[in-house]
């Protein structure tokens, strides 16, 4: 479904992801951990496909296209869902009037009929109570004035109803209390499924705990130092990075200071 | 990087969709201005003479006054002797009796405009008056409109039919002297529209005016008169558009605005006035007049403007808030692309016992606009337990458009309160890629967030208009990032 081929990615001057390689299939969940500042949200806003990003070098194809050449809603329409780290406030703009005009884009492009506002509404209340989010949302502006968690939900929610085939969360998990955070794992969850692929960048094990992933990756300055199974998260919880950072020096010294 | 400044012109490339011009005969003074012409327009007119002798008192005292300074305005000066002040479509008979008599290439220029005159073709529910050049060419739903006591016609009829309510009335609110445009505009004025809402009647329809400036080198000085008396209600829309034309053209009207006790009066515009190109070539200098008196008690006077026209606007709807527990409101939307300017805002004058004021303003900048809110409230010193409340939010579109606000607070009256709130933002990398992000095209996710800022002001306009009010923001804000 994914395949990334020797990414090198430029912000400015500066090299920010200096040769990734990745490879994703229909069914898999991947998890990418590392350090602040390593370069994580880098390449998922890559993928997604915002722009300042310098694609200098490599490639990204998925489901057998070069996806560098599409514009995000290309991408977004062809199942590409980036859940952000920090997702945005748009005043004025109803939650569920943004969500519809992105669906009924995605559903065109698919040739499917456009959904009128009494479908959307039965569809997006469903998916409301999946994530056991107030109705109440339904009436408030994009991400206004909502919490940290709930603006978290909310990138779940839209996720589950735009189906996406590809699936980037980025530290979806951060900020959310243990309820809340077994609520996000369960709406990810309902959404696997063998045409899916779901790329996760998280901080922390805690998330994986919920959802199990079948590949971890250590994504530390710039590159992918190392892959391997849920065992791998584990071995990072209790090591920290340091020892795939910097071999050498003796554990237990900080972590989170790489790449920054 | 990302949506730059010059992606986010592109998309601010917008193309006037009024520009037509109609090829009609018409009537059109010779240009130049003194007393003779204002006898021969009131003469043209048939008016009275207490009109006459207002007008030549406008005039007078127009001569006395300096150029107005234009504060955030940069603009070259006018040559009022090149004007015309008069240009009346040839009409085929004295005056049309119905729409049947009126120029089918009239009709058919507004048809183009989107405004159908036909009443069978017209939505229900919208009374039409229609001012080209300086004329009233057709008001539509005259008859229902009787039946309630309505009346709703040309200035010119009013003068005609209706001179004491005139007398009684006109220059009421905005005196002659009042200022330049204003003393000008009570000169020379010749059409424009009349109302007035009997005791108790809620008028049955929307009532709307719809300008179009089509000569060249005419100017449009028209005057509009809104009276509600005693427990009456009463909405109205106001539109105007002009064709393309390489030169400068002058609008300056006045509108005024009574309301008696208990009355309501809503005021709501889109101004879309030809702006000018992307070289800020040609457009309308929109200099305009617009003031309410809350006269009686607990009367209401409510101004909704949403001005994506003219090359510049100097306007501020404004609210004498003479009767006690009297309300004044104002919601903004101005747009200003390319080369546009616009100095626009409302003066809140509390007079009476705990009046009330509410006054939000959004204004989006884009190209090398200039927008510029500029507001009073003045609370006098009778004006116990007045209120009022600002609302003045700027969104930048690029880094060469700019946004200024001036509030100017006087308050006479220790037990009012005066709350002002303000905001400057752009529309940022991050909420456009958020809204692509989910499959909205740029062009969408623009027109989204900007609709989504202006929420507050759509929210108060008539139903239809609010629909034709998105459409055009939208339309100003074509183009598209490429
Ligand atoms: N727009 C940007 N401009 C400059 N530097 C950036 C920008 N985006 C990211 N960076 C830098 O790139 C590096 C990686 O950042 P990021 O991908 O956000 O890391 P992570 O998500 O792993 O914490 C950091 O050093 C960050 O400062
Ligand atoms: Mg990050």
């Amino acid at each position: 479904m994914l395949s990334i081929k020797d990414l090198h990615v430029n912000v400015g001057d500066k090299e920010i992801l200096k040769g990734i390689s990745l490879e994703i299939h229909a069914g898999e969940v991947h998890a990418i951990m590392g350090p602040n500042g390593s370069g994580k949200s880098t390449l998922s806003q890559v993928l997604a496909g915002r722009d300042g990003y310098e694609v200098v070098s490599g490639s990204i194809t998925y489901k057998d296209q070069d996806i560098l050449a599409l514009s995000p809603e290309e991408r977004a329409r062809e199942g590409v869902f980036l859940a952000l780290q920090y997702p945005v406030e748009i005043p004025g703009v109803n939650n569920v009037y943004l969500l519809k005009a992105g669906l009924n884009a995605i559903r065109k492009h698919r040739g499917l009929s456009e959904l009128d506002a009494f479908e959307f509404l039965t569809l997006i209340k469903e998916k409301m109570k999946l994530m056991q989010m107030d109705e109440s949302f339904l009436n408030r502006g994009v991400n206004e004035g909502f919490s940290g968690g709930e603006k978290k939900r909310n990138e779940i929610l839209q996720m589950a109803i735009l189906e996406p085939s590809l699936a980037l969360l980025d530290e979806t998990d951060s900020g959310l209390d243990i309820d809340a955070l077994k609520i996000v794992a369960n709406g990810v969850n309902s959404l696997r499924s063998p045409e899916r692929a779901i790329l996760m960048v998280t901080h922390y094990q805690r998330l994986l705990d919920y959802i199990t992933p079948d590949y971890v990756h250590v994504l530390a300055g710039g590159k992918i130092i190392k892959s391997g199974d849920k065992s791998l998260a584990l071995e990072l919880e209790k090591r920290g990075y340091d020892w795939l950072t910097h071999p050498q020096s003796q554990k237990g010294t900080t972590t989170g200071a790489i790449g920054a | 990087m990302s949506t730059t400044p010059h992606d986010l012109e592109e998309l601010v490339t917008q193309k006037y969709r009024h520009g037509f011009v109609t090829d009609i005969e018409s009537d059109t003074l010779a240009p130049g201005l003194d007393e003779n012409v204002i006898r021969h327009i009131s003469r043209i007119k048939k008016e009275p003479d207490f009109l006459l002798q207002w007008r030549l008192n406008a005039y007078r005292h127009w001569l006395t006054m300096p150029t107005p300074n234009w504060a955030h305005l940069k603009i070259a000066p006018i040559d009022y002797q090149a004007i015309s002040y008069y240009s009346a479509p040839k009409a085929r008979t004295d005056a049309p009796k119905s729409l049947d008599e009126v120029d089918p290439k009239l009709l058919e220029t507004y048809d183009k405009l989107g405004i159908p005159l036909h009443e069978r073709a017209r939505l229900a529910g919208v009374a039409v008056d229609a001012v080209f050049d300086s004329v009233s060419v057709a008001t539509t739903f005259k008859d229902r409109l009787a039946k309630a006591g309505v009346v709703f016609c040309s200035f010119s009829d009013a003068v005609q039919h209706h001179p004491e309510l005139i007398e009684r009335y006109l220059g009421s609110v905005v005196p002659h002297g009042d200022n330049y445009f204003a003393a000008l505009n009570s000169a020379v004025f010749t059409d424009g529209s009349f109302v007035y809402i009997p005791k108790g009647v809620r008028c049955p329809m929307e009532l709307s005016t719809y300008f179009r400036i089509n000569a060249a080198n005419t100017g449009q000085f028209e005057r509009t008169l809104i009276i509600a008396d005693e427990g009456s209600t009463v909405s109205y829309l106001e539109g105007c558009t002009a064709p393309m034309r390489d030169e400068n053209q002058l609008h300056a009207a006045v509108v005024e605005l009574v309301a008696l006790k208990d009355a309501n009066i809503k005021y709501s515009t889109v101004q879309n006035w030809y702006p000018g190109d992307e070289n800020g070539l040609g457009g309308i200098y929109n200099f305009v007049t617009k003031r309410g008196d809350c006269r009686g008690a607990n009367s209401k006077i409510s101004w909704t403007q949403v001005e994506t026209g003219s090359a510049i606007t100097w306007k501020y709807p404004s609210c004498i808030l003479t009767g006690d527990n009297s309300v004044g409101e104002f919601y903004s939307v101005a747009l200003t692309n390319h080369y546009q300017q616009a100095d626009t805002g409302t003066k809140m004058i509390h007079i009476g016992r705990n009046t009330k004021s509410t006054i939000v303003s959004k204004g989006i900048s884009a190209g090398h606009g200039q927008n510029c809110y500029r507001g009073l409230v003045k609370i006098l010193p009778g004006a116990e337990g007045a209120r009022n409340y600002t609302q003045c939010d700027s969104l930048l579109m690029g880094d060469r458009c700019g946004a200024h606000t001036f509030p100017y607070i006087e308050v006479k009256n220790s037990t009012a309160s005066v709350e002002h709130e303000a905001s400057t933002s752009k529309i940022s990398d991050d909420q456009l890629f958020y809204c692509r992000s989910r499959g909205i095209s740029q062009e969408d996710a623009v027109s989204m967030i900007v609709n989504g800022f202006c929420k507050a002001v759509f929210k108060e306009l008539p139903m239809e208009f609010a629909v034709e009010a998105q459409n055009l923001l939208s339309v100003s804000l074509e183009g598209a990032v490429g």
